[in-house]
Parts: C-alpha cells; sequence; structure tokens
C-alpha cells in the first residue's frame, strides 16, 4: 500500500486557514463548500422573494416598478434552480457518496475543485447584473426570444454565467459517475448500491445529457442577438418556438435533476426511522430509471399553448401522463416501508414525512396540468406557480433539510437541537402551504403568474400567500441558527447517530476522518 | 406570557390583512376554476372536476394508510417492525391499477382536445395581434379593425385613487362578437410572443410573430368577459387586458355599422394639409396611448431601459430619420413599428407632437401625405 502512504503523507500539507478552502481536494471540504454556497443563495434568492410577495401583498404598485419586478421573478428562479437547489445536492453527494460506497474520496478531487470554484464567480456575474444598465434579466428565467434580446447590458453576462453554471454541473456529474462506477468497495454491487447513490448516478447522466443542450440554447440567443443569426427570429426565417423545444428539452429533465437526489435522501430516511428496510428496493431503482427515461420525451407539456399540432398534443399529453405510474410507485413504497414499522419522528423523518405529503400533491396538480385540454386553463397561471413550488420547496428543499439534519451528526460529530429542529419543521411545514395552497386558488380563478400588479378579485389569497411567505422566509433563518449551533458543539452523536440507521457511512467515527474510508470495507 | 406574545402576534397578522382590505379591494375568495360560457370552458370545466376527484380519491387512500400507519405503527406504542420488504404481487397490482385509472382519463381528455382544436366551419374569423403592451383586432369579414389598450387610469395604479370595480380588467375598445357563433380567433404578434386568454372562453392560445395559431368559441351568453395576457411580454405584461362583449346579432350589426363610420372619420382627412395645433393636439392623444408608457408623458424616459425623446439626437434631428424610426421600429428593443399599428393622421400628429413638445421646438411638423408618401 505504498500509494496510499504517500497520499496520506501529502495531505497532511494542506493549506490552513481561508487557503484551505480555495485549494482543497478532499470531498467533505468541497462538500461544504457547495451547502454553504447553496444556503447563501438560498436567502440572496429568498429576498427576492420577499420583495415579489411584497408587491404582491395589495393590489396597485407599491415597492417596485414593473421591470424591476420582471427582474425578481426572473433572477429569482435564476438562483433558486442554478445556486441554492442543485448546488445543494451536489453537496450532498460530495459528501455522502464515497462514505456511502466505501472510498476514500471522490475519483477526480481537482476537477471537483475546479467545479464547485467556478460557482461563485458565475453566480457573482449574475447577481451584478442587477447594477447594470437596463437592469437584471427580465425575461423569465427560461429566457424565451424574442423577449429576452430585448434585456439591456445584462445580456451576455446572463448568457455566460449560465455556461459556467453549465461547465460547474457537467464537470460535478463526470466526477460522481466515475466515483460510483469505479471506487465501490469490493462486494458493493449496484443493485446494492444506498439509492441515494442509484438516484444521483441516474441524475449525473441526466446532467451530461441536457446541459450541452441547454449551453447550445443559449449561445443561439447569443449569436441571434450579436452576430445577425436568425435561428430564433422569424423575421429571418428562424423559429422562436424553436428556442422553446430546446429549451425544454432541457428543462423537463432539469426538473427531474433537482427532484432525483431528493427520492434518494427520502428512500434512506423513512427507512432508518421506521426501523424496517426500504420496500421494494428494486422497483424504486426501476422507477427511478423509468422518470428519467420519461423526463427526454415529454417537453412540449410546458408549452401546449404554443399552437402544436394535435398529434404532438396528444402525444406529449399522453407520455406525460405516463410519469404518474413510476412516481406513484414510489410513493406507495415510502407508505410501504411506513406500514407495520416502529416509527419515531425526529427532524429528519418529519421532513420526510412532510416532503412525501407535500410532494404528492404537487403530483395531483401535475397530472392535472397533463390533461392538454384543461392545461389550456392552467397555463401560465398561478395554479403552475402552485404546481413547482410544492415539488421544488415542500419537495426538494424539503428533502434537503431532512438530509442536512439527519447527516449533520455524522459530519459534525454534535447532535442538532431536536427541540429546535421540530420547531423549524412544524413552522415551515405550516407556513409554505400559507404560502403556496392558495396559488392554486389564483390560479384557477384566472390570475396569470409574472404580473406585478391584479385585479382586486385576487387580493384575499394575496395577502394571505404573502403573509405565509414573509414568515416562512423568517423561519429559514432559524434553520442557519440551528446548524451554526450544531457545527459550534452540542452533545456529541454516536458512529451509528440513530438507532434504525443502516449504511456503510454509519460505520465511519463521527466525525468521519479526513479520508473517509483509507481501506475499502468488505460489502456482503 | 407566551400567550399573551402569542395573542399580540395573532392580532397584528389580523390588522395587516384588514390594512390590505382597507385599500379599497374587493376581495374574493374564489375556490375553484370558473366554467366559463362556452362549450369549451364547459368540457374543460368538467374534465378538471373529473380529475380533481380521481386526485382527491387517491389521496385518500394514500394518505389514509399513511396517518393510520402514522398513528399506530410508532414505537411509543410498542410497535415492533415487521420484517417484509418487498411484494411482486402488490407491486404489479399498483402499477397497473394506476395505468388503467390513466387510460380512464385519457379517453374523455382526447375528445375534449379533439374538439377544441377543430377550427373548422368558423362563421366569423378576427385577427388578434399582440403588441408590447395592448391588442390589435382585425374582423377579416367587415374590415373593423381597432387597437384594445388598458384604460385603467394611472392614479388607480399607483394607489392615488380607489381602484374601480374591473381594475386593470378594462379596455378602451372591447371585442365585440354575436352570441351563438363559432368565432375563429386567427392569433399572431407583432413584437414578442403574448398569450391570449379569456378564462370564461375556455382557451388560451399564443400570440407568436411570424406565425399564426388558431383557437375558436362560441359564446352562449350574452355578456362581458375578461381576461388577460398570459405570457410574459416586458414591463406592462400585468396591464394588457382583454375583454370581450357578446351581443346578440341585431346589436353586433349595429355595432359593425358604427365602428365602421367611426374609422372613416378617423382617417377623414388624410389629404388635406393640417396645421401644427391640430397635429400637436392629435398628437398629444396617440403618444398618451401608444407612446407614454415606455418614454413616459414628459418625454424622459427610463434611464437604461426606454430612451428619453426629450431633446433626444431623433427627435430633435432629420425628419426623416424619426419617421423611419417611428414607423418602422427598432429591432431587438421593445420600439415597435408603429406603421402597422397607426394610420397616416396618427402618425404624422405623433412624430410632430414628438419634435415640438416638452421644449424640443423644432418647429417643423409632418403631413399625413408625408407618411403615406414614407411608407
Ligand atoms: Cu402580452
Amino acid at each position: 500500500m505504498s500509494t496510499a502512504a504517500t497520499h496520506d503523507a501529502h495531505h497532511e500539507e494542506h493549506a490552513k486557514g481561508l487557503l484551505r478552502w480555495v485549494f482543497t481536494t478532499n470531498h467533505k471540504d468541497i462538500g461544504t463548500l457547495y451547502l454553504v454556497f447553496a444556503l447563501t443563495m438560498f436567502f440572496v434568492g429568498g429576498a427576492m422573494a420577499m420583495v415579489i410577495r411584497a408587491e404582491l401583498f395589495q393590489p396597485g404598485l407599491q415597492f417596485v416598478d414593473p421591470q424591476f419586478f420582471n427582474s425578481m421573478t426572473t433572477m429569482h428562479a435564476l438562483i433558486m434552480v442554478f445556486g441554492a437547489v442543485m448546488p445543494a445536492f451536489v453537496g450532498l453527494a460530495n459528501w455522502l457518496i464515497p462514505m456511502m460506497i466505501g472510498a476514500p474520496d471522490m475519483a477526480l478531487p481537482r476537477m471537483n475543485n475546479w467545479s464547485f470554484w467556478i460557482l461563485p464567480f458565475a453566480a457573482l456575474m449574475l447577481v451584478g447584473t442587477l447594477f447594470m444598465d437596463g437592469g437584471a434579466p427580465a425575461g423569465g428565467w427560461t429566457m424565451y426570444p424574442p423577449l429576452v434580446l430585448q434585456t439591456g447590458d445584462a445580456f451576455p453576462f446572463l448568457i455566460f454565467s449560465v455556461h459556467l453554471l453549465g461547465i460547474s454541473s457537467i464537470m460535478g456529474a463526470i466526477n460522481i459517475i466515475v466515483t460510483i462506477m469505479n471506487m465501490r468497495a469490493p462486494g458493493m454491487t449496484m443493485m446494492k448500491m444506498p439509492l441515494f447513490v442509484w438516484t444521483w448516478l441516474i441524475t449525473a447522466y441526466l446532467l451530461i445529457a441536457v446541459m450541452p443542450v441547454f449551453a447550445g440554447a443559449v449561445t443561439m440567443l447569443l449569436t441571434d442577438r450579436f452576430f445577425d443569426t436568425s435561428f430564433f427570429n422569424a423575421a429571418g426565417g428562424g423559429d422562436p418556438v424553436m428556442f422553446q423545444h430546446i429549451f425544454w428539452f432541457f428543462g423537463h429533465p432539469e426538473v427531474y435533476i433537482m427532484i432525483l437526489p431528493a427520492f434518494g435522501v427520502i428512500s434512506a430516511i423513512i427507512p432508518t426511522f421506521a426501523r424496517k428496510r426500504l420496500f421494494g428496493y428494486s422497483s424504486m431503482v426501476y422507477a427511478t430509471a423509468s422518470i428519467a427515461f420519461l423526463s427526454f420525451i415529454v417537453w412540449a407539456h410546458h408549452m401546449f399553448t404554443v399552437g402544436l399540432p394535435l398529434t404532438g398534443e396528444l402525444f406529449f399529453m399522453y407520455a406525460t401522463m405516463l410519469i404518474a405510474v413510476p412516481t406513484g410507485v414510489k410513493v406507495f413504497n415510502w407508505v410501504s416501508t411506513m406500514w407495520k414499522g416502529s416509527m419515531t419522528f425526529e427532524t429528519p423523518m418529519l421532513f420526510a414525512i412532510g416532503f412525501v405529503m407535500l410532494f404528492t400533491i404537487g403530483g395531483f396538480s401535475g397530472l392535472m396540468m397533463s390533461i392538454t385540454p384543461i392545461d389550456f386553463q392552467y397555463h401560465d397561471t398561478y395554479f403552475i406557480v402552485a404546481h413547482f413550488h410544492y415539488v421544488l420547496v415542500s419537495g426538494s428543499v424539503f428533502s434537503i433539510f431532512a438530509a442536512v439534519y439527519y447527516w449533520l451528526p455524522k459530519w459534525t460529530g454534535n447532535m442538532y437541537d431536536e427541540k429546535l429542529g421540530k420547531l423549524h419543521f412544524w413552522l415551515s411545514a405550516i407556513f409554505v402551504n400559507v404560502l403556496f395552497f392558495p396559488q392554486h386558488f389564483l390560479g384557477l380563478a384566472g390570475m396569470p403568474r409574472r404580473i406585478p400588479d391584479y385585479s382586486t378579485q385576487f387580493a384575499g389569497f394575496n395577502e394571505i400567500s404573502s403573509l405565509g411567505g414573509f414568515a416562512f422566509g423568517l423561519t429559514q433563518l432559524l434553520f442557519v441558527y440551528i446548524v451554526i449551533k450544531t457545527v459550534r458543539g452540542g452533545s456529541k452523536a454516536t458512529d451509528q447517530v440513530w438507532e434504525g440507521a443502516d449504511g456503510l457511512e454509519w460505520t465511519l467515527p463521527s466525525p468521519p476522518p479526513y479520508h473517509s474510508f483509507t481501506t475499502a470495507p468488505e460489502v456482503k | 406570557m407566551l400567550e399573551s406574545k402569542a395573542k399580540r402576534a395573532l392580532t397584528t397578522v389580523a390588522g395587516l390583512a384588514l390594512l390590505g382590505n382597507a385599500g379599497g379591494a374587493a376581495a374574493d375568495y374564489a375556490l375553484n376554476l370558473r366554467r366559463g360560457v362556452t362549450s369549451i370552458s364547459h368540457e374543460a370545466y368538467d374534465l378538471h372536476m373529473l380529475i380533481l376527484w380521481i386526485c382527491v380519491a387517491i389521496g385518500v387512500v394514500v394518505f389514509g394508510a399513511m396517518f393510520i400507519s402514522i398513528f399506530s405503527h410508532r414505537k411509543s406504542k410498542g410497535a415492533q417492525p415487521a420484517q417484509f420488504h418487498e411484494s411482486t404481487t402488490v407491486e404489479v397490482i399498483w402499477t397497473i391499477v394506476p395505468f388503467l385509472i390513466l387510460i380512464g382519463m385519457a379517453i374523455p381528455a382526447t375528445k375534449a382536445l379533439v374538439a377544441m382544436e377543430d377550427t373548422s366551419n368558423s362563421d366569423l374569423s378576427i385577427k388578434v395581434t399582440g403588441y408590447q403592451w395592448k391588442w390589435g383586432y382585425e374582423y377579416l369579414d367587415s374590415g373593423v379593425s381597432f387597437i384594445s389598450s388598458l384604460a385603467t387610469p394611472k392614479e388607480q395604479i399607483f394607489n392615488e385613487q380607489d381602484k374601480g370595480l374591473n381594475y386593470l380588467l378594462e379596455v378602451d375598445n372591447p371585442v365585440v362578437v354575436p352570441i351563438n357563433k363559432k368565432v375563429r380567433l386567427m392569433i399572431t404578434a407583432n413584437d414578442v410572443i403574448h398569450a391570449w386568454w379569456v378564462p370564461d372562453l375556455g382557451m388560451k392560445k399564443d400570440a407568436i410573430p411570424g406565425f399564426v395559431n388558431e383557437m375558436w368559441f362560441n359564446i352562449e351568453k350574452e355578456g362581458t368577459y375578461r381576461g388577460q395576457c398570459a405570457e410574459l411580454c416586458g414591463k406592462d405584461h400585468g396591464f394588457m387586458p382583454i375583454v370581450v362583449v357578446a351581443k346578440n346579432e341585431a346589436d353586433y350589426q349595429k355595432w359593425i355599422a358604427d365602428k365602421k363610420s367611426e374609422m372613416g372619420a378617423a382617417s377623414a382627412g388624410a389629404d388635406r394639409e393640417w396645421a401644427m395645433a391640430e397635429l400637436m393636439e392629435r398628437g398629444k392623444k396617440v403618444y398618451t396611448s401608444n407612446c407614454a408608457a415606455c418614454h413616459q408623458a414628459g418625454g424622459a424616459g427610463i434611464p437604461g431601459t426606454f430612451p428619453a425623446l426629450k431633446g433626444s439626437a431623433i427627435a430633435t434631428g432629420p425628419k426623416d430619420a424619426h419617421m423611419k424610426l417611428v414607423m418602422h421600429g427598432k429591432s431587438g428593443t421593445a420600439m415597435a413599428a408603429f406603421a402597422s399599428q397607426l394610420n397616416d393622421i396618427d402618425l404624422a400628429a405623433v412624430i410632430t407632437y414628438e419634435r415640438n413638445a416638452w421644449g424640443n421646438d423644432i418647429g417643423d411638423l409632418v403631413q399625413p401625405s408625408e407618411i403615406k408618401a414614407a411608407r
């Protein structure tokens, strides 16, 4: 084991202080960087959401002008998707995948460092557009031409930051695939991998498949604006709808990129606190793969109103409805895992149960919108806003909270404050519903999305939604407090941490050593 | 102590809520999709209710099982974990049953969709054009055409006046259609993508520059139906409503006749020489309804977003360049080509106005005949 020895000697020299974080190639350090970055962006994007909800608190224009309002909705989405949710899952992958498969680190540590450090610069560039002539991008995160071409000086910076974010994601994905394929402990066959590893493996393939498509689409926007091409300009023989097809070919798998790892997290937590093995492990794997496959053939359900031919509408309606089958299998499996278990309800379990309930509600509204003839009514209203916030906030974000509470004692060696954790859950669960449930009603009553002002009939539910939004936003400060408190100290966690926990990461000490497994464990 | 704090918080919340209502807002708390007034909207509504109830039923079963489990299978009640972790039979069942339910949904959905997309055999065709930020309508059978824009006064939007009953859902020129006739819309746009949507008519369609989309409706009841642009289209996306007035055949014919004579009057005098004072007066009106949204009433624009006209190189420079810009727009910006939206007199008037208002005082004037020649 001479290579391992030199490797060990090498890492003892790692830089101290701030430079440790700049030069680190360690999966745990990089995981932490990703998570801290994601949390920061969660609050930046959250602040923008607060501006949106403040303006919508009452009818009339009170605080911001409509152009700035559009910038807020656009930037809120871009920051939450590319700055908060995706990096948070990559952070979890960095921390957990090596520990779950019995590896010392990620396979490509230097690339790991690089893929993280691109992010802050991309984010700074994106946020910096707020101070440019013409303001931040205001054409929606979907960047539909021709509107997006009316963006001011911010336009090339928007495109470039998207390119950087894409490069970072692709490098992260390559790293994850290589790690999972090559560094599993002896005996850990594919069908013995924890579901979090499985879901991330599939997610990583989705990323590699679609991020280049997205980069291509925005590059075509760039040349349309600056080099007189007409890809999306009808007057020059192009087609603005073509952009939407390309965008959503990326965009729909992107949605699953933000939810599949969440499925993996929930599939780890529920068995632990039910003290019972996950029900239907192999059907979970097949369901994840089916969802990933289907994600490539449903994109046009985001564009049912653009005037697709009837046969196209029918195909995309049927394909979209099919997603309900594997998604249903997952939910049924989670419920069956709880069934006849011996459950306790610590904070991670609470967030996991909250996830199953609220994600399922988001799934129901998703199923409703798959029906093309009624999607003509739901499309581009607050109904869809409610839908994707149910799956992204009470779905993805809740699963990230669940994961942090679940693995934080392992990462830090300290238990978090259970009372505060539960308080965080209950406040979040209540206010997320006060915030988003009324938006279903607003959409059904006819309120379009992305408007800074609305007719007075919508005043009541907007007011309730805004109050819920402010409360939900404030509640998240509690999360920061809990995490900082846990990092600094608290009662010591055991190696096992949770009575029912199962998996290689729980065989390591809490906190785990710098190189997770220096000798590979045997998996039976 | 804690209780009184909670009470105070509650009263604050309630107070805030009241404050919100005091702003003249007539909030109602509508919960469900509107049933609407067309065969399409009824079909959509019925489908919506069907799928909603199926979801509720599935939800009751799934959440019911989950809650039973949460309440009875807990460690604190001494529950011992069972050992089962798979069952091929059960898993096959809950793959197949949802699939069958989906087929049950797909059949009526397909029928409804086929009916909705059938725009053939219409009685009346109207071309709808989306502009930033107003709608243009052209009745293809009778030649009537007009622009329809927001009628809500700025004072209401900026909370200086109480908000009216149809706040943000009122226009200067509503679209009028006959009842019990199949009306076909041919929808397009001039600048960016918009979407034409009136909830009571049951459908929305995107208005896409360079392409023409079709949709149809057949309104059963006389009345006024209101909607909005549903696709983000820039700054005033929230301020381009749609109002459809459905009338009986006789009233509709009368409206067409009135509209025709109104159009004749508006373009009367296109051949004669106009004096500065007349052009300025008419120009101010045209400016207010077409240009002020971006360039602002005082011509100062919005720095960084919409250029100022007051003292600008174009408005104080050669007349030809100014006419060209207003008539043909500037691609890649929100500046539209107004040649297709305004008649010769209105164009002449508004350009004259821009060259002589706010201290620009160039002194020259543009005649309708010059616009006609430049088209
Ligand atoms: Cu519009």
